[in-house]
């Protein structure tokens, strides 16, 4: 993956798959310890311990199509390429915890990327689920809470281009406070 | 700074548009992008962006834009497929934001599906 936003993508669809009715997507970033650490915490149906072991396995996959599965194994290894660590931890009928944490200094530290086009895609694409995205910089921090949104919203739907579009900005602007 | 109260706006003008919507039926097409981890290592989220905006541009009423898992031809990923009621299904490989702008205006809008970017023409 050319970004860790498009790996945020692609684990919160696992979330989704899972049955979360609430995703929580964390993005934190200490500029002092240079560290950024990833969560992404749902309330979905949870893994088995056995399950935890093999989907970090790159040969381990629950599609029928193919024998591999990429998904975890890529966003660790991201993770650890770094100098920094990886941590999946689950409860059946609970839910899942994957936590990433980076080396911002490192040379193998994969850029963010536009974290705001994958949070206004997650959101805008599950419609009946709820997402709560915060992102930490320092003391800082901006949370977007997909519920709200949806009160104001009153039945339109989040899919419509309008709301994506103003989603993304929305996102976007209010990250940019937290470096002023 | 975007704020709330903007969207508030954009819902007022989203009901009216929906209203009209739903007034000319609703069997209109669907376009499905794979977001798998194929699909978005090899660039979909650009596309599925793409499409979505191009459609908003156009105003092009009663299409709808999802997502789905891997459609099992991860080598030929971004894919994105069109469903046209009484149609056969177009899927389009290797596509980009700009083939994705492509598709729209003239699969969509037009009516003329783009050959040279199908599954048919890029594995020939």
């Amino acid at each position: 993956m050319r970004e860790l936003s498009l790996n945020i993508l692609d684990i919160a669809q696992n979330s989704i798959s899972a049955g979360a009715s609430l995703t929580e997507i964390l993005v934190k970033e200490n500029t002092a310890e240079k560290t950024l650490l990833i969560g992404i915490y749902d309330n979905g149906k949870g893994m088995s311990e056995e399950q935890v072991k093999n989907v970090q396995d790159p040969f381990f996959t629950t599609r029928t199509t193919r024998k591999v599965g990429m998904g975890i194994p890529l966003f660790k290894l991201a993770a650890e390429q770094t100098g920094g660590s990886f941590k999946i931890t689950s409860e059946l009928g609970v839910g899942t915890r994957v936590d990433a944490l980076f080396k911002t200094d490192s040379i193998d530290f994969t850029p963010l990327g536009d974290i705001a086009a994958t949070v206004s895609t997650i959101v805008s694409m599950n419609e009946d689920k709820d997402f709560v995205y915060t992102r930490s910089v320092d003391e800082k921090d901006f949370v977007f809470k997909s519920a709200d949104i949806k009160k104001i919203l009153d039945g339109v739907p989040l899919s419509e281009p309008s709301v994506i579009n103003w989603i993304e900005d929305y996102i976007r602007e209010n990250t940019e406070q937290l470096f002023d | 700074m975007k704020s709330l109260e903007e969207l508030l706006a954009i819902k007022e003008k989203a009901q009216a548009q929906i209203a009209a919507r739903d007034a000319d039926g609703n069997d209109g097409i669907r376009i499905v992008v794979g977001m798998a981890t194929c699909g978005i290592a090899a660039g979909a989220r650009p596309v599925l962006k793409a499409l979505t905006d191009e459609i908003a541009k156009r105003n092009v009423k009663n299409v709808s834009v999802t997502q789905t898992g891997c459609i099992g031809m991860c080598q030929y990923e971004p894919i994105v497929e069109v469903f046209e009621p009484g149609k056969d299904k177009v899927t389009y490989v290797q596509v980009n934001a700009e083939k994705a702008v492509k598709i729209v205006t003239d699969h969509i809008v037009n009516g003329k599906p783009v050959i040279e970017y199908t599954v048919g023409a890029v594995t020939e």
